[in-house]
């Protein structure tokens, strides 16, 4: 047994916390689910090995060369694999520093805080190495069955990948720490390492659009222009993609290489890391003043005292506003795709307005989440003299409010442009934001808005829901937008989840 | 000498059971003008009481009025004149105490200028004028709690029902919000307090109920209380695990 407050006795103890956590995540704290948690993760892994052997299967016996386009494609989808992995690293560094949990009982005790810091750092960097191992475990997998045992090398890059995340995620949280102090670190650290995760993946395929039109990354990746630009074969830039083909002197350079610059980061910050966490644990006491005092109080009936309240904690949460706004960053290359193909044809508008109404649902849902169950106040609200019905009205009227705001200048264009096809826009994005709402509706719960990043988890039903039923609205106001009868079969199909979730939501039965 | 008085909450034969009885046939009456104090053990069932009271939980059975209104049949009368603060406040962080104020005179459709000028009287009642454009994120449980007590009385309600008001403010704090209800209480308001301070109950409520395994063994002055159990001269915390033993041991 080791000694209390030993490296592996704190190794220990991180390990168990993240265990829970893990578990927590997985079964949303319910012990029932876990039975339930693990049957779907088998059936996950056992889906992801089927899609790794129809995506790669191709490559195992080729005889890939060590030629610059080879090196190129190989490499791309690494630094595509590694922005993920600093998105994640990112955002587990910025909520270590900021939750506050155990750090009084580590700061008063005689414990060495710099060990236990480091210990923590090493926790971030072993969650993160086995995310990016479990995930790349299938496609490494099929690769080493079909092609051999050299394929795997690769999960020596992946670790080596995911400590070097790592490594440049705390480097990059501490640096913003001093250069924009703690108040505002956490904000942006959490839109950076949101735009850092989505933007690689948009920015290529942004390039594959404008130069082949297609979504594909490989087809920038593989572009003229790129293979020109890129650095001689020699390079230790490739390192990582000959690593990846077998080349065990590559793999033994990244891996020291990603060990290297996680033990070098550990021990520059673990002295620093209580510091940083106290100075963002004091952010919370401090205060943030509104104008307001002379204005007096308006005159407001319930029903608008509730949709201003909602407006007014949604403007006040840029943190909020940024994660859900987020899902629309996604809808930009399919939309750039599918006006770059179709905008020479008359009716080109058809093919941009499924993705309108998609991004309308997608913000629609978590919106309607913010509105309807992260309520703060919840007991406030329920005594109130108003009815439930006006209550979850007003809590409606909020968000399709945002939407319509949000949406109007979009309709507005495509009115200007197409009376009929703003008409059909519009009516699109009213019908799939109100069906999320329902959705959200029929699945609603209490909790607080300080959750609504795990919203997901604590029902995925939902959120399988609104995602189905916002790409059937979509489909189906792109084929009324075409003016087809087939709108209705897919109008169908949308009104068929929602009487299914409705059938089978919580607050029914 | 209460006995005159208007009905401020009557609960006959209120029961409500999750997997066992919290609450059993339950009688109480409160008399408009009265500070009433509900102690009893963990889970004897008070919170369930009081959050049957406000329309929070509805009851297996019995009937809930309150100051002549049937509050199962026309809860929104009910709640317009009675306001609840739970022990863990409940606001919200985004707001400052001002505009949470306001949204509570919104709900509770207060004419606004009366409204602003209670929000200012209570604001500089409770010590929050320094802070009451600054937004909640950053304040201690104790502003938290005044905040929200502010918020339960902005709308100047007949009856208040507070579950654990004092619990983990400072001396200062618990004073202020004790002469706030005071104040009300001297206005005429009806306040309900459940507290497992005993000190407090003995030395704010006009009456006191004890309350155990969902039913009310006892109530009336400290006085009444100690005549039930024979003994005269001990403390209210005697008297209530005396009380609460013979109820355990009847049980």
């Amino acid at each position: 047994m080791s000694q209390p407050a030993s490296l592996t006795w704190l190794t220990s103890h991180e390990l168990r916390l993240g265990w829970r956590d893990w578990a927590s995540l997985m079964t949303a704290g319910g012990r029932t689910r876990a039975r339930t948690a693990a049957i779907a993760l088998i059936a996950f892994a056992g889906f992801m090995h089927v899609f790794a052997y129809w995506t790669v299967a191709s490559f195992a016996n080729a005889n890939l060369a060590s030629d610059t386009a080879t090196l190129v494609g190989i490499t791309g989808s690494l630094v595509l694999s590694w922005s993920l992995l600093l998105s994640q690293g990112m955002e587990s560094v910025t909520r270590a520093f900021y939750s506050r949990s155990d750090l009084d009982l580590v700061l008063t005790s005689p414990a060495s805080a710099r060990k236990v810091f480091a210990v923590r750092m090493a926790r971030i960097a072993a969650a993160a190495i086995a995310i990016a191992v479990l995930l790349a475990a299938p496609f490494i997998n099929v690769l080493a069955v079909l092609g051999g045992s050299r394929w795997l090398s690769a999960y020596g890059v992946v670790a080596a990948m995911g400590a070097v995340a790592t490594a440049a995620a705390l480097a990059l949280t501490v640096a913003l720490f001093r250069i924009i102090g703690a108040k505002r670190t956490r904000l942006i650290a959490q839109i950076v390492a949101a735009v850092i995760g989505a933007a690689f993946v948009i920015l290529l395929q942004i390039a594959a659009i404008f130069s082949a039109g297609s979504l594909s990354r490989f087809a920038a990746l593989q572009s003229n222009w790129m293979l020109s630009h890129a650095p001689d074969t020699t390079s230790a830039f490739w390192w990582p993609a000959r690593a990846v083909l077998g080349d065990y002197a590559a793999l033994a350079g990244v891996m020291a290489f990603g060990i290297a610059a996680l033990g070098v980061t550990i021990w520059l910050f673990s002295r620093r890391f209580g510091e940083h966490a106290l100075a963002a644990a004091g952010v919370s006491s401090a205060a943030v003043r509104q104008r307001r005092w002379s204005r007096g109080f308006r005159r407001r009936s319930a029903s608008r005292a509730l949709r201003h309240k909602e407006w007014t904690l949604l403007q006040r949460d840029p943190w909020l506003v940024s994660q859900t706004l987020m899902q629309i960053l996604y809808l930009i290359p399919p939309a750039l795709l599918l006006w770059i193909t179709f905008h020479d044809r008359n009716d080109s508008f058809v093919v941009l307005i499924p993705v309108v109404v998609m991004a309308a649902g997608q913000l629609a849902g978590g919106l309607a989440w913010l509105s309807i169950s992260g309520e703060d106040a919840p007991d406030l609200v329920a005594t109130a003299p108003i009815t439930s019905p006006r209550i979850l009205w007003a809590k409606i009227e909020a968000v399709i409010g945002v939407i319509a705001l949000v949406f109007a200048p979009i309709v507005a264009v495509l009115t200007l442009d197409t009376v009929f096809a703003g008409i059909v826009c519009g009516l699109g994005i009213l019908t799939a934001a109100a069906a999320a709402t329902a959705i959200q509706l029929c699945f609603r719960v209490q909790a607080r808005r300080s959750q609504f990043r795990r919203r997901q988890t604590s029902s995925r039903l939902a959120t399988f829901a609104e995602a189905f039923s916002s790409i059937a609205w979509a489909a189906t106001t792109a084929l009324a937008a075409a003016q087809t009868w087939a709108a209705l079969g897919t109008a169908a199909i949308a009104l068929g989840i929602l009487a299914g979730v409705w059938l089978i939501s919580p607050s029914r039965t | 000498m209460t006995q005159n008085r208007q009905v401020a909450l009557g609960l006959r034969g209120v029961s409500k059971r999750f997997d066992r009885p919290a609450v059993d046939a339950l009688d109480l009456t409160v008399h408009c003008g009265e500070f009433y104090a509900l102690v009893g053990p963990n889970g004897a069932g008070k919170t369930t009481t009081l959050r049957m009271v406000v329309g929070l939980l509805r009851p297996d059975a019995g009937s809930i009025c309150i100051d002549g209104i049937d509050a199962l049949a026309d809860p929104v009368g009910a709640k317009q004149i009675t306001a609840w603060l739970s022990d863990e406040p409940m606001i919200y962080e985004k707001l400052t105490p001002y505009e949470y104020l306001e949204f509570v005179a919104g709900l509770w459709r207060i004419e606004p200028a009366v409204a602003e000028a209670r929000a200012r009287e209570l604001i500089g009642w409770l010590g929050l004028e320094p802070h009451a454009h600054e937004r909640c994120e950053g304040f201690s449980k104790g502003m938290r709690q005044k905040v929200a007590l502010a918020g339960a009385l902005v709308h100047d309600p007949k009856l208040i029902i507070l579950d654990e008001p004092l619990t983990g403010l400072d001396a200062g704090t618990a004073r202020q919000v004790k002469n706030v209800l005071r104040e009300r209480v001297r206005a005429g308001g009806t306040v309900i307090m459940t507290t497992h301070i005993l000190e407090v109950a003995e030395r704010m409520a006009d009456r006191i109920g004890v309350i155990a395994g969902g039913r009310l063994i006892a109530e009336g002055t400290l006085d009444d209380l100690r005549r039930q159990t024979g003994e005269t001269a001990t403390s209210l915390e005697d008297t209530f695990l005396m009380l609460v033993a013979e109820q355990a041991a009847a049980a």
